[in-house]
């Protein structure tokens, strides 16, 4: 079966951009994989189909990010963090409008969306967690 | 003790920091000068049959191609050349393939080293090049630098065994200590935990005084086959162990932030390999590109349990005159950090270690050796044992 759009990390890119957080989910052992790969790490079936998750999980770890990558320095300083998602899988990224000392390992985070598109390649929209 | 894999029986090492002035491919000839020379009964052109250099980026100097180059460079035309990439383990990966050479029997004497030339670059454009060793889309895309993804899992380490930003600092003033007595060390001066503890941010928990610095540099070995290292020293060091894993290019993608699983694997096969267990090692040379990555070496090597590296640091078991010295050399974080030379580096550290020619760093017999190379986020690990062949 040939999945539409292609279990690509484009596709997973232009999902965020309608603000969805899109995964595929083995139709064989139900595993869900993010970022889309085009067949399941676990059971090595091709056999997937796109899932929209929740984005509901919380923090594994976190840093605050005082000297940055250049085309983010007018952001700096920043958290960034790893959330692991009530399915399993995780994902990491910059968790914004939040004070600083209130991040905290554990705590429960929601991914939302920037839809303004970046003017760089590869011109993909970004997710990011807040609290929820 | 395992039958050798191959002997080293020569080393060069260039002194490390900003070598305004110097290509690469310079940089990398003083290494190899300064290997040959040492080595009186081997005649470059006519004996060495292979060359392996590692190194990260084509960007520093616009140069890619450079095998060849180097290969030039050291008057070894025609031989092959190889140019291996895995980050901050180019060169740990490019004594793997030296290795493999050795042992397949198609080479007896090869040349292997790495060189980086990174000082001419803005920190930021460095900065910007060290991070493409993390994963694309998912790290860089969303604003983590490099040194973030460590910070990522020293705070993970920090919530889970206690560890502390003192304990951290103490890993950097101990290296400091050691640089100080290393002629070729980027930085020779002791520092104390409240110089690293006021630095300035860089990733929380990270100061500047946790990171590696950005330097230029090259090292180098003659590596033979066993059974020809005699007709080159007296005094060779074998290579007993050596393994190598690989785990996911992004942090985000593992199921445990606080270790380092490719350096605990090849560890675990390194070990079985030589026939010996982490209380045989007299001096090991560890990746500790960041303070933390340190810790969690000694946890990963099984110098300790996992999350027990701080009380080693604290205790002073890794310093020089304890009872496990680790990176007599300064380590990265004061020897300095070209990245593709620093694998042959740390073999160059416990090739002198091993010959009695430290200097004032030496640890007094020190037979058997260890060196653990980490490329990116420990996405590439090398682990090898060397013990003395005199």
């Amino acid at each position: 079966m040939v999945l539409t759009p292609p279990p690509t990390i484009e596709s997973f890119y232009k999902f965020c951009a309608e603000r969805k957080l899109m995964g595929v989910k083995c139709n064989r052992c139900k595993k869900v994989t993010v970022p889309p790969r085009s067949v399941c790490p676990d059971c090595g079936t091709p056999d997937l189909a796109w899932t929209e998750l929740p984005g509901k999980g919380k923090l594994v770890t976190y840093t605050i990010i005082h000297f940055p990558p250049v085309q983010f320095q007018a952001l700096a300083p920043y958290p960034i963090g790893i959330v692991e998602l009530a399915e399993g899988v995780r994902l990491p990224g910059m968790i914004r409008n939040i004070r600083f000392e209130n991040v905290k390992i554990g705590m429960q985070l929601q991914t939302d969306f920037d839809t303004s598109t970046s003017k760089e390649w590869p011109q993909w929209p970004r997710y990011f967690f807040r609290e929820p | 003790m395992a039958k050798p894999l191959a002997s080293i029986v020569s080393a060069g090492v260039t002194r490390f920091g900003v070598r305004e002035g110097l290509y690469a491919r310079e940089l990398f000839v003083e290494a190899a000068r300064e290997a040959f020379d040492a080595c009186p009964n081997l005649s470059p052109k006519k004996d060495i049959d292979g060359l392996f250099v590692g190194m990260m980026s084509e960007s520093y100097e616009h140069q890619a191609h450079v095998a060849p180059m180097i290969a030039d460079w050291l008057e070894l035309l025609p031989v092959p050349a190889f140019r291996t990439e895995a980050a901050c383990a180019s060169s740990g990966v490019a004594m793997r393939c030296a290795l493999y050479a050795i042992q397949s029997g198609m080479h007896d004497v090869v040349v292997v080293g790495g060189v980086e030339k990174m000082t001419n670059l803005r920190t930021a454009d460095v900065t910007e090049i060290l991070g493409m060793a993390s994963d694309y889309p998912f790290e860089q895309w969303h604003g983590i630098s490099f040194p973030g993804i460590f910070a990522m899992m020293a705070t993970a380490h920090m919530a889970r065994y206690g560890t502390t930003e003192e304990q951290l600092a103490k890993v950097a003033v101990k290296n400091h200590e050691n640089g100080a007595l290393n002629p070729k060390a980027h930085f020779q001066k002791r520092i104390t935990i409240d110089d690293v503890l006021s630095s300035r941010v860089v990733a929380w928990p990270l100061k500047l005084y946790d990171c590696s610095p950005i330097s230029d540099g090259a090292s180098c070995l003659v590596v033979t086959a066993p059974k020809l290292a005699r007709k080159f020293t007296d005094s060779p060091v074998h290579i007993v162990g050596s393994a190598q894993a690989q785990d996911t290019i992004g942090l985000y993608e593992r199921e445990d932030v606080t270790s380092m699983n490719v350096t605990k694997i090849a560890a675990k096969k390194a070990y079985e390999m030589a026939g010996i267990g982490a209380e045989r090692i007299d001096v090991a040379e560890v990746h500790d590109c960041f303070t933390i990555a340190e810790i969690m070496a000694y946890e990963a090597l099984n110098f300790c349990k996992p999350g027990q590296g701080g009380t080693l640091i604290d205790d002073g078991i890794t310093s020089l005159g304890g009872k496990k010295p680790v990176n007599t050399s300064g380590g990265l974080k004061a020897k300095g950090h070209p990245v593709g030379a620093t694998g042959t580096a740390q073999a160059c550290e416990i090739y002198l270690q091993l010959t009695a020619q430290a200097g004032k760093r030496q640890v007094s017999g020190a037979e058997i050796g260890l060196t653990q190379n980490v490329g990116g986020s420990a996405s590439t690990g090398v682990v090898q044992i060397y013990c003395r062949g005199d």
